[in-house]
Order: C-alpha cells, then structure tokens, then sequence
C-alpha cells in the first residue's frame, strides 16, 4: 500500500516537472521527412521509369536556381527601393512606392505573371528599346512581384526600431542618412532577414510558375515529360523529390544563420564595428 | 547663449504643450525645469535642439535662429548635446563605438582621436573598463553614464537633460546625479528636465516652474523652494516634497 502510494507520487512530481522529457521535444518530423527523402531517392535510383524522368527533369534545375538568385536579387533592389520609398519624406515618391506596393500584392501571382510578362514588359521594352529573352521576362517578373512583399518586410523592419534611436542619432549631429545608414539599417537587418530568407524559399517554389510562360525550367520539364510518355506519376514524383531537397536544405541553412544572428544579438559575439 | 522668444508648441492642432515661453540659459549656467507631468517641460527642452519644431516663437543659439529655414540643424545639434529619460544607447554597437560614431562622421575625426576622446569621457564618468562592451551587458545607471560620455565626446557648447534618472532603479540615480554634478562644477551650460530637487538645490542656479505649458517661476532654487510667489508653485512642492 505504502509502496503504491510512493509512486503515485513519484508520477505526479513528473507531470508537475517544468523541462519536459526528451521525446517530448526531439525532432521527430525531421526523421520522418528524411526517411520520406530516403525512400523517395531509393525509388528514383530503382525503378528505371524514375531513373528516366529523373534525366529528363533535372537539366531544368540550372534554370531554376538562375532564376531564383536572378529574382531574388532584382526583387531585393526593389524591395528596398519601395520600402524606403514608402518612409520617404517626398509626397511623389511616398506615393509612387505605395501604388506599387497595392497594386501587385493585390493580385494573385498567376495572372500578374501573364499581365506583366506578356503585355507590361513587352510594352515597356518596345517604348524604350530594349530586348530581353523571354526567360529574363519571366525572371523579372516574378522579381516585380516579391518586390513588393519585401518592400514590406524592409518597411517594417525598418518602422520596428524605436523612434528614440533616430531622435539619439539626430541629436548627436548626424543627418537622416548617416542616422539611416549607421544606426537604423543595422538593427532592422535583424527584423528583416528572417522573412527575406522566406522570400527566398518562396521564390524558388514559384519559380515553377514560369512553366506557364513555356521556361524551361523543372516544372514545365516534368510536365513535358508526363505528357509525352503518359508517365504522370514518374514525373511528377522526381519535381516533387527535387523541390523538398532544396527547399529543407534552405531552410536549414536559414535556420543556421538565424540562430548566430540571435546569438549576435546577445552581444555575445563581438566582431561588429562602426567602419 | 541660449534665446527662447514667445515659443509655443501645438500638437495636433488642438494640444498646447507649450505657450508663450520666454527663457534666456547664460553660458555656464545650470537651469533646471520642474513641473508636474504634462507641463511641457520636456517639449521646450526638445525644442532646443529641434527634435520638436517650434509652432511660434524663435529660438537662438549663439545668435543662430533654429527656425530659421536656411540654418543647418546637424551643424547645430552637433554643439548641443542631449541626454534622454530612455538613454538611447545603439544596441547593435560597443560602448566604444556608441561613443565613436557620431565623432568620426560628424567631427570627421580618425579612429585613434575619437577612440583617445572616448577613453577620456568614459574615465569621467567612471567605467573606462566597459568600453567593449554592449549596452545591453550595463546598467542602467552605467548606460546613462555612457549616454552622457557619447554627448560630451562632441565636446557640446550645451548640454539638455531630459529626465535622465527617471528610468533608473533608485540605487542608480546617485552614480548619474554625480556625473552631471561634476559637470556643472566645470562650468557646463546645462538645461536639465528632472524631479531630483536634491540636484536642483545642489547645481542649479534658477529653477523654472512649469505647468500647463508656461512657466509659472523662476529664480534661484532655494527661493523658488523656500519661498516661492505663487501658489501654484507652493502647491506643486507641497505635494512632491516631504
């Protein structure tokens, strides 16, 4: 009876225990979605139908990583172009940045890549006579679009530093840019880096939209290829497996780099200076 | 040195924090401003410095108009140092470089001279051995001492305290009470916002009652204290001291 009682105690100082247990808080989803990896490559190496759609998707991969550091880049320079802009003392380029802004995140993605890279880009092109191949169209297109989101994020990042810090900067003689530069950017950089590393993974998935504008990138190759040889399942099957691969590898290494800035944040790590 | 004529300052179209304020602030004078909160004593201290911008009136340093237009406000504020209730160290910079920053882009000095500069402030204040590290590893007490440091490091004609202990556990305020009473002892033109008449009494030479935007008195802080010519101003101290 004694006995009983001593473990019924035992259980419940446990349940009372603030550090829950080991595998309460162990990373099960990442054994799993290796093991899914694991299982998927096996059937790719395998079976010959994976092996053959395998060959035919992947040289698509080079045009989709292009794209996405291409996109990535441009939709950065624009992101913080609309985002400052919409922070700008100027009533015309205030105005300017937040038209942008509403308008493109006002409509689904889909159709802004049909308006802007069949009818606004050639438009464009023609009145200031430039060309650009029909992969770079599609490219700046979807940079044209997350433009838009990060201007937001960098808009934000940028409203999150509190108001004494710039009123501390301007008092010390610098001006609004030296204060923006110096003291602003900085600290928002920690608010604006985690969503842009989203961004990126976004682009990178959307990049497969640029299949409906005939690129040949690894969607619109696995589309071909199921369509040509009936082997939907095949097909569809290798995209799937090479999108996961890339994606959770980004994430990881964005996870990574999330976790020295919070560490930089401490002010733990100490090799930051003013030059 | 420093001339405020007739300022007003109107939020919103409707709030006076300020009304028709007339101050003049004698090169090495102490002044301090007192008053119940909402008095509008911080707004005339930000206007100093334009963090505020004026609604009416005018106000001079050294014969320089802030209102004017055509004056170059970072010129200025450069001379005018400024201490806040929040300190408003840069979080994301060493003690050093908080210090250094605005000296090498604004005074546009070298490494070597902001750094020897830096060394030579933060010693006044007392914690030489922080200069590494960041502001969130200090005190309160200590971040307010660094704030001070940075602000003298651009060796200010005048130096503005806005509530500087205000924020600060009561065991801190000592430490910082001391650095801005050294400061006056050197002859430092200061305008300092507070509820320490403790300092006031110590190194102020006027005190200026404000409430609802005016200044209801001013003179020196043993009179205003002992004896003051306005009831309003008896009621204030009647409350607040014991």
């Amino acid at each position: 009876m004694a006995k009983s009682q001593g473990k019924k105690e035992n259980r419940g100082r446990k349940n009372l225990s603030d550090t829950p247990a080991w595998w309460d808080t162990f990373p099960w989803w990442g054994i799993a979605i290796v093991a899914i990896l694991l299982w998927m490559g096996y059937q790719i190496v395998t079976k010959d139908s994976y092996d053959l759609a395998w060959e035919r998707v992947i040289p698509g991969i080079r045009i989709t990583i292009t794209a996405t550091l291409q996109a990535f880049a441009i939709a950065l320079a624009l992101g913080l172009l609309a985002g400052m802009g919409q922070l700008s003392r100027n009533v015309f380029s205030r105005n300017l940045a937040r038209t942008y802004v509403e308008f493109i995140r006002g409509i689904p993605i889909l159709p802004l890549i049909f308006t802007v890279a069949l009818v606004l880009l050639p438009q464009i092109q023609d009145a200031l006579g430039f060309k650009l191949s029909f992969q770079m169209r599609a490219t700046v297109t979807l940079a044209f679009i997350y433009g838009a989101y990060m201007a937001e994020i960098f808009r934000g990042g940028i409203q999150s530093i509190a108001a004494g810090q710039v009123e501390a900067g301007r008092s010390l003689g610098l001006s609004r840019r030296q204060t923006m530069n110096s003291i602003v950017l900085p600290q928002a950089m920690r608010a604006i880096i985690p969503p842009l590393g989203n961004d990126f993974i976004a682009i990178l998935k959307d990049t497969s939209l640029l299949s409906v504008l005939g690129v040949l990138e690894i969607t619109q190759r696995a589309r071909q290829f199921s369509a040509s040889t009936f082997k939907f399942r095949e097909g569809y099957f290798v995209l799937a497996f090479i999108y996961l691969v890339l994606t959770l590898g980004l994430s990881l290494l964005l996870g990574l780099l999330e976790r020295r800035m919070t560490r930089d944040d401490r002010g733990v790590r100490s090799n930051r200076g003013i030059d | 040195m420093i001339s405020i004529k007739n300022l007003s300052k109107t939020f919103n179209k409707n709030i006076h924090a300020v009304r028709n304020v007339d101050l003049e602030i004698d090169e090495g004078e102490v002044v301090v401003i007192v008053g119940p909160s909402g008095s509008g004593k911080s707004t005339v201290l930000r206007c100093i410095n334009r963090l505020e911008v004026p609604t009416e009136g005018s106000i001079a340093i050294d014969g320089v108009e802030l209102t004017d237009p055509k004056c170059n406000i970072d010129e200025i504020r450069a001379e005018v140092g400024m201490v806040f209730q929040q300190f408003n160290l840069f979080p994301h910079l060493t003690v050093m470089d908080n210090i250094c920053l605005a000296q090498r882009k604004v005074r546009g000095k070298s490494k070597s001279e902001a750094n020897e500069m830096a060394m030579k402030q933060l010693l006044r204040v007392g914690i030489p051995d922080k200069a590494d590290s960041y502001p969130r590893q200090l005190s309160g007490g200590q971040q307010q001492r660094v704030a001070i440091a940075r602000s003298l490091s651009m060796e200010p004609k005048i130096m503005l305290f806005d509530e500087p202990t205000s924020a600060l556990d009561p065991e801190m305020v000592k430490e910082v009470l001391d650095v801005m009473l050294e400061l006056a002892s050197e002859g430092m033109t200061m305008a300092v916002v507070t509820h320490e008449m403790g300092f006031a009494k110590a190194a102020g030479d006027r005190l200026v009652f404000m409430d609802e935007g005016m200044i209801v008195e001013i003179g020196p802080p043993n009179k205003v204290f002992e004896n003051p010519e306005e009831q309003r101003t008896k009621d204030f101290f009647d409350k607040i001291l014991y």
